[in-house]
């Protein structure tokens, strides 16, 4: 794929920025399983590795299960390791997910989100990376094509800094931001190179003289202790993530913090959505404005670790915040970030009335008029302080 | 066996209307495939073409009981679906009583030679009665033309580009008949659809034996071989006359070739016309080609070694 630059522009589509990112990391092993909507990511590669471009060994496995379990083979022998997938793809890797992090290895998958199966559906929800949350991944979920290449590079960082020596998964929107054309910012290959640097694992099985063994049987004497060390990790890696966004914005002039708030501060009432509808969210925001509706939108970048303190200062003087969950715990009790998020705010003193609201689901479209409805009931939950539906399905 | 005349005053069991593309090999396989059941069929098929083409909510093509769950399962869901009536019968409990049900799994090749090699031979060697059937077109196709080991020497797909320092794919095609052969199991088969009625007579047979069969059947891609879609069957006879796809079976373990073409077609006559092999046409790839060439000479050789042999 040959890209056509002006003074470093580029019209690009999500995959097409994230197989560039890819191609200017030039790590040293991808696996490659196809699935949509983030096949064009491994396509585009595979172009690269064919024409040269880079010195990746790109093995086509048979399964995305053997994608996963290529990556923690080739980061086990101390290879920096890529992937991307989607859906049933991310799903199928789901054992592999928990060994990656559990061995602490700093793989990067990009996961272009789209909905699971049954029934059958190719379109954007984010069910697929929701239901791996729990996995030890650290999660960053991006709402456009310019951010979703920056922190492709700023992941490889983030997993390999010494303290945090743990996966991580960059989130997309499935067609929505991986298919759409974005004009973005793109850096030369030797600012890519200079800001990840050269990676050197401390431990790999390719070290002879030093035999290691990886994936030791851990009874009850052990097991937790791993864990704690993992769960410490995973919680200091937010520091790294932030020391991460700040170099990158010291080099490159793009500021990435650990959530963006849109017209937040002075905001009454909010709502809390990730990646590219909150751009949908925002139009509907400048139209009440206008209005003289004090709503604002808070859009979350990390998922994982959660910023709790971070997300409960930012909310906790509003009055009424709708949580927009692209996917459902099937808990009967709302999506996973609204969960999260209205436990953050419990120990806030004036805590914000906080409700759910289940959008999008399976690429259903989330317009501009949806938004302002939830901030029309956000506005009522402010006057009365009265909650009427805790939680529920919109765009249906 | 069926007469053609026959065969076409039967129902449709896979009705038109479908989204697969014209040319398309699978959906005269499908068809033929079910009628040589003669009886009731469920079906069961892998994610893929045939899945996706056949079934966008609200419509459905399948005059059968039919179910997709995923992509690297089918063996696995058909095989317990059996179980499942096995059991039931025994109990009496078969809606509208007692049935001789035949029961199906299709895939296509990457659904079948890698994905879902592993719920393959399991349910194999566990000798359920069924057949499952892969449609070969030598890629995944409904993504886009992604390679899978069942895809040609040198092919030019999206993830085995032909690119500036690497001519497609570098690996020969995994020989999925063979493997399946080897877990021992009553027939397996390969077919084409140019050859109506080898197809059908395998199907039959295979529908009929007790214990677990398999058909692989080349499936002719416009979209995936750069080829017209009016041409689809003769590129799959060329296939067959070329010797790259031999039509043979393994029944009991003796192995039968179904059909010798009279006079082995040159390989580049069936590369020449499919854009995924444009590059081998090259004058500066005639090693590659050659070394094709070569390898189809050695299969073919090492079949009719076989022919008539038990195996
Ligand atoms: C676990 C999983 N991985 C990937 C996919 C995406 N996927 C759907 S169909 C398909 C290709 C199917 O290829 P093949 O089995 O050769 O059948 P064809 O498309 O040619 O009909 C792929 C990769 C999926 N649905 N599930």
């Amino acid at each position: 794929m040959a890209i056509t630059m002006t003074k470093g522009q580029a019209g690009l589509t999500g995959n097409s920025a994230i197989a560039y990112a890819m191609k200017q990391i030039n790590p040293d092993v991808c696996p490659a399983y196809p699935i949509t909507p983030s096949t064009a990511v491994i396509e585009e590669f595979a172009s690269y590795v064919a024409d040269g471009a880079v010195t990746t060994e790109l093995i086509t496995v048979e399964s995305e299960h053997s994608a996963m379990s290529a990556c923690i083979g080739a980061a086990a022998a101390g290879a920096r390791v890529m992937t991307a997938t989607s859906s049933q793809g991310l799903a199928l890797m789901w054992e592999m997910l928990y060994i990656a992090s559990g061995m602490r290895l700093p793989i990067i998958l990009t996961d272009v989100n789209r909905a699971l199966s049954a029934p059958i559906n190719i379109h954007c929800d984010h069910s697929d990376s929701m239901g791996a949350r729990d996995s030890g991944w650290i999660q960053l979920y991006s709402e456009t094509v310019q951010e979703a290449y920056d922190k492709l590079i700023q992941a490889v960082r983030i997993a390999e800094d010494e303290t945090v020596q743990l996966p991580v998964m960059v989130c997309l929107d499935g067609f929505i931001t991986s298919h759409a054309i974005e004009n973005i910012t793109l850096l030369s290959d030797e600012e890519v190179q200079g800001f990840v640097g050269e990676y050197n694992a401390k431990t790999t099985l390719l070290d002879i003289d030093h035999p290691v063994t990886m994936g030791a049987m851990s009874l009850p004497e052990n097991y937790i202790d791993f864990k704690f060390q993992q769960s410490q990790a995973m919680a200091r890696s937010k520091d790294a993530v932030l020391k991460v966004a700040g170099d990158f914005e010291k080099r490159f002039g793009r500021k990435y913090g650990l959530f963006e708030g849109y017209r937040l501060e002075d905001a009454e009432i909010a709502i809390v959505i990730l990646n590219s509808a909150a751009g949908t969210t925002k139009v509907a925001v400048d139209e009440l404005r206008k209005k003289g509706l004090k709503a604002g939108v808070l859009r979350p970048r990390l998922f994982r670790p959660f910023p709790v303190k971070e997300l409960a200062e930012a909310l906790k003087d509003k009055k009424a915040v709708a949580v927009l969950d692209r996917a459902d715990s099937m808990n009967g009790f709302g999506g996973p970030v609204f969960n999260e998020l209205r436990s953050a705010l419990y120990d806030v003193p004036k805590r914000p009335k906080v409700v759910s609201r289940i959008y999008g689901l399976g690429g259903r479209d989330y317009k501009v008029k949806d938004a302002i409805a939830v901030f029309e009931e956000l506005r009522t939950i402010a006057d009365t302080g009265m909650v009427d539906t805790l939680q529920k399905y919109i765009t249906i | 066996m069926a007469t053609l005349k026959e065969l076409s005053k039967q129902n449709e069991l896979l009705t038109g209307g479908h989204r697969l593309c014209s040319g398309c090999g699978i959906p005269p396989i499908v068809r033929l495939v079910l009628r040589a059941a003669g009886g009731p069929v469920v079906a069961t098929t892998a994610t893929g073409c045939l899945e996706v083409g056949t079934t966008i909510y609200p419509y459905t093509a399948w005059r059968i009981p039919w179910i997709h769950s995923a992509f690297e399962n089918a063996a696995a869901t058909l095989s317990r679906i059996e179980t499942a009536y096995r059991a039931l019968t025994q109990k009496g409990k078969l809606p509208g009583g007692d049935k001789d049900i035949k029961f199906i799994a299709f895939g296509g090749d990457g659904g079948t030679y890698d994905i879902g090699l592993q719920a393959l031979s399991g349910a194999l060697e566990r000798g359920h009665n069924f057949l499952y059937l892969c449609y070969d077109n030598g890629a995944y196709m409904n993504t886009g033309i992604q390679r899978s080991s069942a895809t040609p020497f040198f092919s030019n797909t999206t993830t085995s580009p032909a690119g500036e320092v690497i001519p497609g794919k570098q690996e020969w095609r995994k020989d999925l008949t063979r493997i399946v052969a080897a877990h021992n199991i009553p027939y397996a088969a390969q077919a084409s659809p140019h050859n109506w009625a080898d197809l059908s007579r395998k199907a039959e047979k295979a529908l009929r034996i007790q214990g677990p069969t398999f058909m692989n059947v080349m499936s002719p891609c416009p979209l995936g071989w750069y080829t017209k879609p009016e041409d689809s069957i003769k590129w799959a006879k060329l296939s067959v006359d070329t010797c790259y796809w031999p039509l043979y079976e393994i029944e009991d373990g003796i192995l039968k070739i179904t059909y010798k073409p009279k006079e082995k077609k040159p390989l580049e006559e069936w590369l020449k016309p499919q854009g995924r092999f444009k590059h081998l046409l090259k004058p500066e790839n005639r090693n590659l080609l050659d070394k094709f060439q070569a390898r189809v000479d050695l299969e073919w050789q090492r079949l009719l070694d076989l022919d008539g042999k038990r195996i």
